[in-house]
């Protein structure tokens, strides 16, 4: 066992001063290849952790919410429509929801005003997400103020400012009493901007979805589930930039394997021919060729996963933070739970070890079968 | 004295990276459980303001409320003008969405 051991130990030994002979090639391809597990990681796991987040986060949603759409657009539902709805089997109440959003020229931000279900807000107040708070640098007791459609000026008092921990949902989110609200949005009497069901049975759902649509052809209800599959299909892999990144980095792995598998250099070869030559077994060429590519693949891979995970869990993924960021001017300062799906992390470890690994010993098999006169040649 | 061997290292090396790796699961692992309680606030919060979506792209209406919207909406005034904010891109439209469309045309 011992001996087995020091066996590897001097084919390491060998394989390391081997790599050493060659480090500017092989330390930019560690280089190249941590990069590239770092950049896959880390969509991996942001992607993965706001996934699970929202899971988390949204089961509370609305059960269904039923909007109104005219000419292919939305419109504001009349709220008499209500008393159709409530007359379907199995739902229990129907309560209006008005909200809407508001751009701050000044600022040059959007805030998405709401009236709250169950949270009471006073007239003449407003409470406003952390993220508001930040960018206006607007605190409890100060003054806000918001322009109505008919250009009148409206000031509100800052009752309260939401949490900063709730900032992944609330960051651009204003409060506002239901009085107040009709005035500031102009949001005509008698209409809101759409109606939330709740059913007694979560399992009848999708058959009332179904029954409003037949009661009422211009409506459109959305039911939770969507609202959750929602997340987890723009954050799946198969969806926008997801696919733009793996595309590349699989490109690079194509080219990190085309480079390995089409041969071997003059001096590689040159090597293997001479390792024969002094009595080394083919075992002994391909053991050694498994070990050297398997140090720079668990190299790069334990660390690009290593920094990814302090990129997206301690830093807020700020690589990507220019990209999320876009052109809004108030963007929520999170902290992501780092929800780590392990299927992924293993994924991830046999898309890029194993065929790397692989690469480096099928060329070396091809050499090391040669009569090494020949390939010393 | 003996010099050090180059697989003495290596091996030091990779075990410390299996080390850190294990650390790192650890510590997803308890910050979970921390931060759980945060997150309950957060669906708390949800279900007694009546909120339907995460608040991650704040510039366009589609991309804040993206369940919400329609396929109208990116495109603004005319089906062949372009949805021209970046996070478009990045928040492509959710499938009942593209079910939808798909009944439509």
């Amino acid at each position: 066992m011992l001996q087995s051991i020091e066996r590897q130990r001097h084919l390491i030994d060998f394989t390391l001063s081997s790599l050493m002979r060659r480090k500017g090639k092989n330390f930019s391809v560690l280089f190249v290849y941590t990069l590239v597990v770092f950049l896959l990681a880390s969509v991996m796991f942001f992607t993965s952790a706001l996934r699970k987040e929202a899971h988390l986060v949204l089961t509370n949603a609305p059960e269904i919410i039923v909007q109104r759409s005219l000419s292919g657009r939305f419109s504001f539902i009349p709220v008499d429509y209500g008393k159709k709805l409530a007359d379907i089997r199995g739902v229990v109440s129907v309560r209006e929801r008005l909200w809407g959003y508001y751009y701050d020229p000044e600022f040059k931000a959007n805030y998405t005003f709401m009236v709250p279900e169950k949270l009471p807000v006073e007239q003449g107040t407003i409470a406003i997400g952390a993220g508001i708070s930040n960018t206006r640098h607007a605190y409890e007791g100060d003054i806000l103020s918001f322009t109505s459609p008919d250009g009148v000026l409206r000031s509100y008092t800052v009752k309260s400012v939401l949490s900063e921990e709730s900032q992944l949902v609330a960051a651009d989110i204003i409060l506002i009493s239901t009085e107040d609200y009709r005035v500031l949005s102009g949001i005509p009497p008698g209409h809101a901007t759409d109606l939330v069901l709740t059913v007694r049975n979560s399992k009848e759902i999708a058959t009332i979805a179904e029954k409003i649509k037949k009661i009422l052809p211009d409506s459109r209800p959305i039911i939770r589930d969507e609202i959750i599959r929602t997340y987890d299909a723009v954050f799946n892999w198969r969806s926008g930039i997801m696919i733009v990144i793996l595309c590349v980095a699989l490109l690079s792995f194509v080219i990190f394997a085309w480079d390995r598998a089409t041969g071997l250099s003059a001096e590689e070869k040159g090597e293997i021919g001479i390792l024969k030559a002094v009595g080394w077994e083919t075992s002994d060429v391909l053991l050694m060729k498994f070990w050297e590519g398997a140090a720079i693949s668990l190299t790069a891979f334990l660390a690009g996963v290593l920094l990814a995970y302090v990129h997206v869990f301690f830093t807020s993924s700020a690589l990507f933070l220019p990209v999320l960021k876009g052109w809004s001017t108030l963007y929520p300062d999170f902290r992501l739970v780092p929800f780590i799906d392990v299927n992924q992390v293993i994924t991830l470890f046999f898309l890029t070890v194993v065929p790397y690994t692989i690469t480096t010993i099928v060329p070396a098999w091809r050499a090391a079968t040669i009569d090494p006169d020949s390939v010393m040649r | 004295m003996k010099p050090s061997r180059k697989s003495t290292f290596f091996l030091c090396s990779l075990a410390a990276l299996v080390l850190l790796f294990a650390v790192m699961c650890v510590h997803a692992r308890v910050r979970q459980a921390a931060e759980m309680a945060g997150i309950g606030r957060m669906a708390a919060m949800v279900r007694e303001v009546g909120l339907t979506d995460l608040c991650l792209f704040t510039e366009a209406s589609y991309t804040r409320n993206p369940s919400q919207t329609d396929l109208q909406t990116p495109f603004q005034e005319h089906p062949v003008s372009l949805e021209h904010f970046p996070s478009g891109s990045l928040m492509p439209p959710p499938e009942h969405q593209k079910d939808n469309h798909a009944a439509i045309h």
